[in-house]
């Protein structure tokens, strides 16, 4: 086992060699890229990465140039995740056979994919991933939309979104399903370790990682990942709305280990109302009508409910 | 625990899929990534047993699908190892989309096909339909007659795909049943000259070096698309095809077993001959000679690489022959057979073409039968008496019902 890597805080954390390179064509204030160095500078280790097609794909490897000083792959959309546990075989074959370069190294397999490559077209091959347990880690960078296509709705997408393929108009809110539960469905599979991350809570997020990298077996991860472009906010105000999406409860912060142990890591001190969170993206700009106030109540019971469920499972511990 | 060697008979009685998996064993794949569909199976089964009786030391991963098979041995391959796995029919046609990637990102990788008819209706015995749907996938294809052919064409499959000049993935089809189910006797070589014979893998630009971190599978649009496109096949039309030649004669220096891309058999003083692929050549061999005792000068030509197409070697086999049928065991459904075609371009830039006529048949496992061959030499050699086809260029063979011709 490689030693954890030790970060005191945030300015020495946001320093650390990058894997990952800031020449890239993601949208300013697209939280992707601050998941993606937050989940790479948690270790020292070697990385072998996936990405399936989309935002971080599209961004970071447009030949002749790569963002990634990482070994990096990228077959489809719908396979990131078998491409990482495809080269974690090749590692314990070459292993086995004696046949690595580098047989002092522990790397670290991991695998992106954004909420459409995973939650809709990819969820079949992160299924048969986690289920063979395979060492990997496989990270959802859930933006709720498919955003490198222009915004159409995945089965991520939350109840009463506008999105292009599901928009709001004159007798329509917008989406009308709700939010598959992701993280629930993959910590089924009784997956070590399973975790819900959000980029501005980074200690608590680079403890999940770390906790992720040093678990022998399956990891899933995912990450809330705001989307500037699709959500419709000011970039600026990428943190400001990870924030709201924490501290309203739309996006809780817990982990389950063997599919069993549930523990909720992130508990606001001030719970902000649902309908801050909504009111500030334009998205859901259409709610605030009078004819779909009622949803934002029912957004707000929907929460409520949620968080309570949430925590009588971790008094329950099951 | 170190893995165990397998005593070999000098001639084994295998079926095509266990000579296909003897072959895997042999060639010590690093990681097999694979899904079970019929008529295929029995590889994977048959390679399942060799690992779990410790005579496979590298890495085997049954997975959820034909897709997440490729993808899994596309990553695999680009960490850099040796990579196999097998398919058939509905599973290759899961498997297209990888297909696509797995050769435009050069990667070695070589997948058996075990050739099965595609639905609808559903069927599972042996035609060419899946061959063709993988046809301008970028991969390097050969093609066995027999169990025999299966075995030797794998070893020469990895030798050609891991070469620093190619890297290309390949495919060995063989026939679904006909070959893969029928058990033969197959000339076997021992564990360590086979494993001599492919070599250690080498790699190139693994993602398992982390002194060398590389970056595969990129975007590129109109800016360098083409290029890479225009790359590939050229790779396949000027490198692929002098490699597999020189790889044939090394295997030939091994075995004593020699193979060419293009198997030509009585065709010196044919007047007439069949064209055709898979176990139908073994067939027409039989035929061809009972022909000649009739006073019909017939030959056969069986096409062991269909890609690289050696355009060439095609014009060099039929350029003193009267008549030849190509045989398209897929249906064409709407156009002549893609075989007929792909024999038609090579002779129309040739100065001397024989008549050529088109004949589908055996979708479905039908039997191709001595019957329907008979026949069919003797139409050909009416064709070459009259100097022109006498018949419509295309007839369907073995079907029920009134007779079936077009064009």
């Amino acid at each position: 086992m490689s030693e954890m890597k030790k970060i005191k805080n945030l300015k020495e954390f946001s320093t650390s060699a990058d894997r990952f390179e800031g020449a890239n064509l993601l949208c300013p204030g697209c939280a992707h890229s601050i998941i993606v160095r937050e989940v790479l500078n948690a270790t020292n280790d070697d990385l072998v990465l996936a990405a399936s097609t989309g935002c971080l794909e599209v961004c970071t490897a447009v030949y002749p140039y790569t963002s990634w000083d990482a070994s990096w792959i990228h077959i489809g959309f719908e396979n990131s995740s078998t491409a990482v546990a495809g080269a974690e075989s090749m590692y314990n074959a070459l292993k086995t056979k004696g046949r690595l370069k580098q047989p002092d190294r522990n790397p670290k397999f991991v695998a992106f994919g954004g909420d459409g490559a995973s939650y809709d077209i990819g969820f079949q091959w992160i299924s048969g991933c986690m289920e063979r347990n395979h060492n990997m880690m496989y990270i959802v960078l859930d933006n709720e939309v498919y955003a490198n296509t222009g915004g159409q709705r995945s089965s991520s997408t939350p109840i009463g979104s506008s999105a292009t393929t599901s928009p709001a108009g004159s007798i329509s809110y917008g989406e009308k399903m709700n939010k598959k539960d992701m993280l629930g469905i993959m910590a089924a599979h009784n997956i070590p370790y399973a975790a819900q991350v959000a980029p501005n809570k980074w200690k608590d997020m680079v403890k999940k990682i770390q906790k992720g990298f040093a678990t022998q077996g399956a990891v899933f991860i995912n990450a809330v990942s705001p989307c500037t472009t699709e959500w419709k906010f000011d970039p600026k105000d990428t943190m400001h709305i990870t924030d709201l999406a924490t501290d309203s409860l739309v996006f809780p912060l817990y982990e389950i280990i063997e599919g069993k142990e549930f523990n909720i890591t992130y508990r606001p001190k001030n719970v902000v109302p649902v309908e801050e969170y909504l009111a500030a993206q334009g998205r859901f700009k259409h709610l605030f009508r009078d004819e779909y106030k009622y949803l934002i109540k029912e957004w707000q019971e929907r929460v409520d409910a949620n968080w309570s469920y949430l925590q009588r499972r971790e008094e329950a511990k099951v | 625990m170190a893995f165990d060697k397998m005593e070999l008979k000098d001639i084994e009685v295998w079926d095509g899929n266990f000579a296909a998996a003897q072959a895997l064993r042999q060639a010590q794949v690093d990681v097999v990534a694979a899904y079970p569909i019929t008529p295929s199976t029995p590889i994977v089964e048959g390679y399942a047993k060799f690992k779990s009786d410790n005579y496979v030391e590298g890495e085997f991963v049954m997975v959820e699908s034909e897709h997440a098979a490729m993808s899994g041995c596309i990553g695999a391959a680009a960490a850099g190892g040796r990579v196999a796995t097998a398919t058939s029919s509905q599973g290759l046609a899961l498997m297209v989309e990888t297909l696509y990637q797995a050769s435009g990102m050069r990667l070695p990788i070589v997948l058996n096909i075990v050739n099965r008819a595609l639905a609808a209706p559903l069927n599972v015995n042996g035609d060419h339909s899946d061959m063709y749907l993988c046809r301008d996938s970028g991969w390097i294809q050969f093609d066995a007659f027999s169990p025999q052919g299966a075995y030797d064409l794998n070893f020469i499959a990895f030798k050609v795909s891991e070469d620093h000049d190619i890297r290309l993935p390949a495919i060995v089809n063989q026939d679904g049943f006909m070959t893969s189910h029928t058990a033969q006797g197959v000339h076997t070589l021992a564990d360590d000259d086979a494993f001599g014979f492919v070599g250690t893998f080498k790699p190139m630009n693994d993602m398992l070096d982390f002194e060398h971190p590389v970056t595969h599978g990129v975007q590129t649009e109109e800016d360098w698309h083409f290029e890479h496109k225009a790359r590939q096949h050229s790779d396949l039309m000027l490198k692929v095809s002098p490699k597999i030649d020189e790889v044939f004669a090394d295997f030939e220096k091994l075995t004593g077993r020699k193979y060419s891309q293009v198997e030509c058999y009585d065709i010196d003083d044919a007047d007439v001959a069949v064209f055709c692929l898979g176990t139908s050549v073994e067939t027409a061999r039989e035929v061809a000679g009972e022909m000649r005792t009739k006073g019909i000068k017939a030959g056969v030509i069986g096409l062991r690489v269909i890609r690289p197409f050696p355009f060439e070697q095609v014009q060099e086999a039929l350029k003193n022959i009267k008549a030849v049928a190509i045989l398209d065991r897929s249906s064409p459904n709407g156009a002549p057979g893609a075989m007929f075609n792909e024999v038609c371009a090579a002779m129309y830039s040739h100065e001397s073409s024989p008549l050529i006529s088109g004949y589908v048949y055996g979708l479905g496992g039908r039997d191709l039968t001595k019957a329907h061959l008979v026949d069919l030499y003797n139409e050909l050699q009416t064709n070459a008496d009259a100097g022109k086809v006498t018949t419509q260029l295309q007839q369907f063979i073995g079907v029920r019902g009134p007779k079936l011709s077009f064009l």
